[in-house]
């Protein structure tokens, strides 16, 4: 209950930046992120979304409005910056790297979808893109936004009281927000995407959606 | 009431029929479920880009065919790669089967296969928009005679 109120109360909505050369797709997207109740900014450039972020003068990840930015949704194939050079670029800056980025693909290739987690990406996404591959990205985000601040929690816990209690592994035991079994994403995703058991769990995922 | 009655039983049996016909294929049919009273014309908007787009990228590709000093095939493939993206988007099955058939023939830089392969997607095209406005049409005729438009779920 703590953790459901904090998280709520501190992003009542969960920013997207969404990235995508094609209008039809923007729109498309755009409608599947607002649907899952998220706010949305569509760029049609990954330069664009570098100018978004503010990347530049390394400011923090605060738009031109002043949104964090929580999810970067990006199509691969774009002409100018790739999502995969946009995704290096996001993954290299101290400031934004934490931003988890899925990648959108009309090409399902084992190689390109291999160096997109290496970067660090954490889905690959196959389009055309539906609403329930949407709605399993937003959830896995939540996840990990939970379970990173229930980690900040057990931490800040353990300098106030002795109890050893704050140890115990389970962070679904204070939330009320149903947790997915569908979701095996570990909490930190700089490690998890170099590590090829998530891969090729990560590859079967994406085999069940095909 | 009957009148309103009657529209919608057309606009399912259109529906339907461009379905059968493999004019659009299940990812339309998606799209349709993200439309709701907020956004009652979803579908239509995203049709009028696609439009927008298609229309753009045939022209290119005809001017990029019709130059005398050589083609420029990795142009070709651009719009192809572009088109089949969009149309599988929204769901138009055969305009992307036609870039899909359209690629073939770019790859192999066979410039007569290449304006044949023009000529169908320019079909195909047609064919869509056609069929779509028709659709549209008798949305907007349901919706001015006061009824909803059916939803799928």
């Amino acid at each position: 209950m703590e953790v459901a109120g904090e998280v709520l109360a501190s992003e009542s909505q969960l920013h997207v930046l969404a990235v995508d050369d094609s209008h039809v797709d923007r729109k498309v997207i755009e409608k599947l992120l607002k649907i899952s109740s998220c706010k949305v900014t569509t760029v049609e450039s990954g330069a664009r979304a570098l100018q978004f972020l503010g990347l530049d003068e390394e400011k923090g990840s605060l738009g031109f409005n002043g949104l964090k930015v929580n999810l970067i949704i990006t199509d691969y194939s774009m002409p100018g910056m790739t999502g995969y050079e946009l995704l290096k670029k996001i993954k290299r800056s101290s400031t934004f790297r934490e931003i988890p980025v899925v990648i959108m693909s009309s090409e399902n290739i084992l190689t390109r979808i291999d160096s997109c987690l290496e970067e660090g990406a954490e889905e690959f996404l196959v389009k055309p893109v539906k609403l329930s591959d949407v709605k399993r990205v937003m959830n896995d985000c939540i996840m990990r936004g939970e379970t990173e601040g229930n980690k900040r929690r057990r931490v800040d816990k353990r300098k106030f009281e002795d109890d050893n209690h704050a140890s115990s592994s389970s962070s679904s035991s204070s939330s009320s927000i149903p947790s997915s079994p569908s979701s095996p994403l570990p909490s930190s995703p700089s490690t998890a995407a170099t590590s090829s058991p998530l891969h090729s769990l990560k590859r079967a995922k994406l085999r069940d959606h095909n | 009431m009957d009148f309103v009655n009657q529209l919608q039983r057309k606009f399912i049996d259109y529906s339907s029929s461009l379905h059968r016909e493999g004019i659009v294929d299940d990812q339309f049919t998606q799209l349709r479920k993200l439309e709701d009273e907020n956004s009652p014309h979803f579908v239509m908007e995203v049709a009028s880009l696609f439009f927008e787009d298609c229309e753009k990228l045939i022209n290119n590709m005809a001017i990029a065919l019709e130059q005398k000093q050589g083609v420029d095939f990795k142009q070709i493939d651009e719009c192809i790669h572009q088109l089949k993206g969009s149309s599988s988007s929204i769901g138009a099955m055969r305009v992307k089967n036609a870039c899909i058939a359209f690629r073939s023939f770019s790859d192999a830089q066979n410039r007569e296969g290449c304006l044949r392969c023009l000529q169908q997607l320019s079909h195909e095209y047609s064919l869509l928009k056609n069929k779509l406005q028709t659709l549209f049409l008798l949305e907007q005729q349901i919706v001015a005679a006061g009824g909803s438009i059916p939803r799928v779920h």
